[in-house]
């Protein structure tokens, strides 16, 4: 079963991800928290991230290539917007940081077993894994958070 | 031939879909006529069949490349059906034998071959592809060389003994011997694989008809094969395709000609019952 949670907006509760000592460790992929499945609060580098970086990983095939996928305004500019997602345009107002930091890093755990959209920073992924994957994340920490980023400044 | 002018708005999808939100989907409604004989590209699901139609993967594709498989002369795949009509008549191996000597002519030996492989095989034990089945005439009955999988000369035969079904519906067995194997394949067919976490149905049956950047999901059906892919810049088996999408989503591929693929094979022909064999069938 597909769940598409609904999040209600609340301005009250509208944390940007809690910033780690800098220098401390990353969060590794299975020590990542999730908050009722579906916010993960906590930077996974304690660093913040860099948008102008994460828009690049958004559109790069061998990155995120977000745009598979998701339709996005701002990226006018490249062809080939695929729609096997829903557009992301207007994304920061639908969801808080830490739910869009959920969403990248496990899409499995806020959308359900079903949905197609890839788990970036998660290790169990699909069987017969290419040796150069295996046992690696899609992403880096990093750019998780420089997606998340550049994704916060995507509201209507 | 009423060939709609469709492949602008998919070159420039991008542009125009974040301008616009319009959705490129859905097969087009174009119609496959081949020498004056219409082959039918969509007909009816068979009984259990996720879908509500099936669509062949030539409705998916540009006007352009539509229109190269709609006349034998544009089609490029036909320099390799010449070359198999030769290797048809060449004597090779021990026996001093060609496939005529056993066949006669290709077009009353091979008609209706293609429409429905694989097939069961008492000897072997398990089911036969197409390839398997020349290679079985070559090592066996010739005493030739085996050929290699993605050969020139297999893909040409493939591609030759293919066009002799040309317009005849895919019908496969999968009672009987062949239920484990159709078993065996459909779970291959949703098994998630790969670092990206995607099985064949995700793509091409829960999203058919969206633009997955800048290639447009078809349903995946195997009916146009050996296929000429611009992209390959020559033909290519089925077993060629399974790999490449495996690898797509970073999935380490099984071999051509294993057990896997065989079975694979047999569960998505299955999944297309009905739909018109059009090798050889051109793709981008
Ligand atoms: C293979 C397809 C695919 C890829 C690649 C993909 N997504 Fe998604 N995404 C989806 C689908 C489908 C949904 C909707 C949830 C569902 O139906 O399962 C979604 C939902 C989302 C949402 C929620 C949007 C909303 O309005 O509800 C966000 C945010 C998102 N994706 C971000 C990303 C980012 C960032 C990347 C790349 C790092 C990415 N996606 C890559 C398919 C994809
Ligand atoms: C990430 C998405 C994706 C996945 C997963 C995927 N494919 Fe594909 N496949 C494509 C795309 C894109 C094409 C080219 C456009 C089309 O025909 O759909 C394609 C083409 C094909 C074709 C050629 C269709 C034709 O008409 O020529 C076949 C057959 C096929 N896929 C079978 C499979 C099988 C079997 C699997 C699982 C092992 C699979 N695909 C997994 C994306 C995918």
């Amino acid at each position: 079963m597909r769940v598409r949670p609904t999040f209600a907006l609340c301005a009250a509760t509208f944390l940007v991800g809690g910033i780690l000592a800098a220098g401390a460790a990353e969060v590794a992929p299975d020590k990542v928290v999730f908050k009722d499945d579906f916010e993960v609060v906590d930077s996974l580098t304690g660093q913040p991230g860099d948008p102008m970086n994460g828009r690049e990983v958004f559109a790069d095939r061998k990155l995120g290539n977000c745009l598979a996928c998701h339709v996005n305004s701002d990226m006018a500019e490249l062809p080939f917007h695929g729609e096997v997602g829903p557009e992301i345009d207007g994304v920061a107002s639908r969801y808080k940081p830490a739910q869009l930091r959920a969403i990248v890093v496990n899409s499995k755990k806020v959308f359900g077993s079903e949905t197609i959209m890839p788990s970036f920073y998660r290790l169990e992924n699909g069987a017969r894994p290419m040796a150069e994957f295996q046992g690696k994340t899609i992403l880096t920490a990093q750019q998780v958070e420089d997606v998340v980023a550049y994704l916060t400044t995507l509201s209507d | 031939m009423p060939l709609k002018v469709f492949s602008k708005i998919a070159l420039f999808s991008g542009a125009a879909l974040a301008a616009t939100g319009i959705a490129v989907a859905d097969p087009d409604e174009n119609k496959l006529f081949i020498d004056g004989e219409e082959i039918a590209t969509d007909v009816a699901a068979p009984e259990g069949s996720p879908f509500d139609r099936l669509y062949s993967g030539w409705r998916f594709r540009t006007s352009e490349t539509q229109a190269l498989q709609a006349d034998d002369f544009e089609n490029p795949a036909f320099a390799a059906i010449t070359l198999a009509e030769e290797l048809w008549e060449t004597a090779e191996g021990s026996e001093g034998k060609s496939c005529a000597s056993c066949h006669g002519d290709v077009s009353e030996g091979m008609k209706g071959v293609r429409a429905s492989m694989p097939k069961w095989s008492q000897a072997a034990g398990k089911p036969q592809t197409l390839e398997n089945h020349i290679n079985t005439c070559r090592t066996d009955r010739m005493g030739a060389d085996a050929w290699k999988w993605e050969s020139e000369e297999m893909l040409a035969m493939t591609a030759l003994v293919g066009l002799q079904s040309r317009g005849m519906p895919t019908s496969v067995q999968t009672d009987g011997p062949m239920q484990e194997w159709w078993e065996k394949g459909k779970d291959l067919y949703y098994t998630r694989v790969g670092q990206l976490d995607m099985a064949c149905a995700n793509c091409h049956e829960a999203n058919f008809g969206k633009m997955i950047r800048a290639d447009h999901l078809s349903q995946g059906h195997i009916n146009g094969f050996p296929v000429y892919r611009l992209k390959w810049g020559g033909l290519g088996s089925i077993h060629r395709r399974f790999k490449g999408c495996m690898e797509n989503v970073r999935a380490e591929p099984f071999k051509r000609g294993s057990d896997e693929f065989i079975a694979l094979e047999l569960y998505v022909a299955s999944r297309g019952e009905g739909l018109s064999v059009e090798t050889p069938s051109v793709r981008n």
